[in-house]
């Protein structure tokens, strides 16, 4: 048994393992010039992974922006408002959302989510918000704006049912202090719940982030893979997974593999570091029981 | 509760300030709407996908491999089995390992070292999937020299392992300390107790587990990618590329031809059904049996 409890430590020793090693030659070649570099130029074996690293955060950062208020109103609605009898088929259908595969919400935003957005929503955005210069230029659909769309629907279930755990364990005599003091229902739920909770929505929110940053299947689907940095959300761009996704089994080259594992050891990396701070903040409330939202 | 304390104080209390009733029903109704918004996209993706995978569903594709490129009909009955290869071999290595060290960690592990394996599963779990495949080719690929079925069932088993070790911890914490007693009191050692008391009183909780897990890496494409790398025709061999429902749906999604988005369709709608049969019957076992509590 302490042989497979090991086994899990020696599995995450040697990700980072092989990640290093592999990852050697680019590292030898280009140094941290290759987070700073525009280029990627497989044939002439030029590589700078700024435009993935750009396009990773933007397009998570936009589909935090969309999926955080909708999903700390789901929670907020499913724990305090909603009837007792809707709280279980609500969480159930919110948790099917997690449980469509990636490559699912990939296929059905190429077919149904991008023809409303050029038909419907790109017009509107370029009318009101196009002085902005975020909604500017041709929109062909596939793009940061989808890819942010997308995103936001896959990890509104990850925050949203990890907030919902949160608040759960807010003691009920915060409420009912809140309630005995005269505060509206929804006093009660800001001053007794959301701030209590604190901590621990944000760890959720740090989790959806994390799980943002390394899809990779949807994403690659709508963003457009073009390896360009843009200010408008309706250009294409590229994002670190997808160039993994695209080019990986197809790298001949030495150093053309060795970089792309090192995008993989900069993704891994950023995404310990930020799993690990949900880890620590959602743990600090619902003191070390193990999370059941994630699985 | 909210109710009763509103109206009974209406009497002995001033009425609450319009502002603060206003703010009230406002925000109630701010959460009813994204309740609607966040419910919007899931109707929209189940309406759709049952709309086109049935109508897209036939007998060829359930019983035929793919055809050549440009070439109508065919389906993906390689992939099917294939998914199914892959996923036997990932649970294979994944499951007796995961819930190995679930076993650890409820039994031996209330210490400072379980809290490190726990916190090591927790992270290891938010690892991407894509990060996961390139580990897999690094360590199985590029040692054997070529893509196989192997080196996605090792890439699934390490997305396995930590869910499976989060729930059998979990449901072996649950298995009362008196029946651990007990088998002490009888003078069955502990390992004994363990395999034969504690876990198999909690065996419908640890299946609900690997079912979770199996659910999860059941859909995954972007570790297959460059570990299976899919296959035109049959395959059964370990050590052979491997065509697998995801990649295929994929592939068909990206290609230009109607009569393979027609086939992603049906490949989705075959997937999706089988996942969503694994949660429920997970859901469905997990309130009807003892573990009712979780």
């Amino acid at each position: 048994m302490l042989l497979c409890g090991l086994a899990v430590l020696a599995t995450l020793g040697l990700i980072i393992y092989e990640l290093m090693l592999r990852s050697g030659p680019s590292w030898h070649a280009f140094g941290f010039k290759f987070f700073g570099g525009h280029d990627w130029d497989p044939v002439n074996e030029q590589f700078g992974a700024l435009p993935f690293v750009y396009g990773t955060l933007v397009s998570s950062l936009l589909a935090l922006f969309i999926a955080v208020p909708l999903s700390i109103g789901v929670a907020v609605f499913t724990t305090e408002m909603c009837p007792a009898a809707l709280r279980g088929p609500l969480s159930f259908f919110v948790e099917l959302l997690a449980a469509i595969p990636s490559v699912v919400y990939g296929l059905w935003a190429i077919f149904v989510l991008i023809p409303i957005l050029t038909s419907y929503v790109g017009p509107f955005l370029a009318r009101t918000l196009g002085w902005t210069g975020l909604f500017e230029g041709p929109f062909y659909g596939v793009s940061m704006l989808a890819a942010g769309i997308i995103l936001a629907i896959m990890i509104i279930p990850i925050i949203s049912s990890i907030t919902r755990e949160v608040l759960m364990v807010v003691p009920q005599h915060q409420r009912e202090a809140a309630l005995a003091l005269g505060a509206t229902r929804w006093e009660m739920i800001r001053v007794g719940v959301l701030r209590n909770a604190r901590a621990g929505i944000m760890g959720a929110i740090i989790l959806g982030l994390g799980r943002a940053l390394g899809e990779t299947m949807a994403v690659t689907m709508v963003i457009g893979n073009r390896p360009e940095i843009a200010r408008s959300l309706f250009a294409p761009g590229y994002t670190m997974a997808s160039v993994l996704a695209n080019e990986f089994s197809e790298a001949t080259g030495n150093i053309h593999r060795a970089s792309l594992i090192e995008i993989g050891l900069a993704l891994f990396l950023v995404t310990i570091v930020v799993n690990a701070l949900a880890r620590l903040l959602v743990w600090t409330v619902t003191r070390g029981q193990p999370s059941r939202a994630n699985a | 509760m909210p109710d009763t304390t509103s109206t009974s104080a209406l009497h002995t209390v001033p009425p609450i300030a319009l502002r603060r009733r206003v703010t009230d029903h406002v925000m109630t109704g701010a959460a009813v709407l994204t309740v609607i918004l966040v419910l919007a996209p899931l109707f929209a993706i189940f309406a759709y996908l049952v709309y086109r995978g049935i109508g897209s569903i036939n007998w060829a594709f359930l019983t035929q491999t793919p055809k050549p490129v440009g070439e109508a009909g065919g389906g993906m009955a390689n992939a099917i089995v294939g998914s199914a290869f892959i996923l036997a071999l990932a649970s294979l290595l994944g499951v007796p390992l995961g819930v190995g060290a679930g076993i650890y960690l409820a039994e031996y592990g209330r210490n400072r070292f379980g809290d490190v394996i726990r916190f090591t599963a927790d992270v290891l779990n938010g690892v991407p999937s894509i990060v996961i495949g390139i580990v897999a080719f690094s360590i199985v690929v590029l040692y054997q020299g070529h893509f196989s079925a192997l080196a996605g069932g090792v890439a699934l088993a390490i997305m396995m392992i930590p869910t499976i070790t989060r729930t059998t911890e979990e449901m072996l914490l649950l298995v009362p300390q008196a029946l651990r007693e007990a088998a002490y009191g009888l003078g069955i050692p502990r390992w004994r107790t363990t395999l034969s008391i504690t876990l198999r009183t909690a065996t419908s909780g640890v299946i609900t587990g690997i079912m979770l897990a199996f659910a999860r890496v059941a859909g995954e494409t972007a570790p297959l990618l460059f570990t299976t790398l899919g296959n035109q025709f049959w395959n059964l061999r370990v050590d052979q590329p491997t065509a697998a429902l995801p990649l295929q749906i994929y592939t068909y999604a990206n290609s230009p031809y109607d009569d393979w988005h027609r086939q992603a369709w049906a490949g989705a709608f075959v997937l999706i059904v089988l996942i969503v049969t694994a949660v429920a019957a997970v859901r469905f076992a997990v309130r009807r049996g003892t573990f009712g509590a979780t």
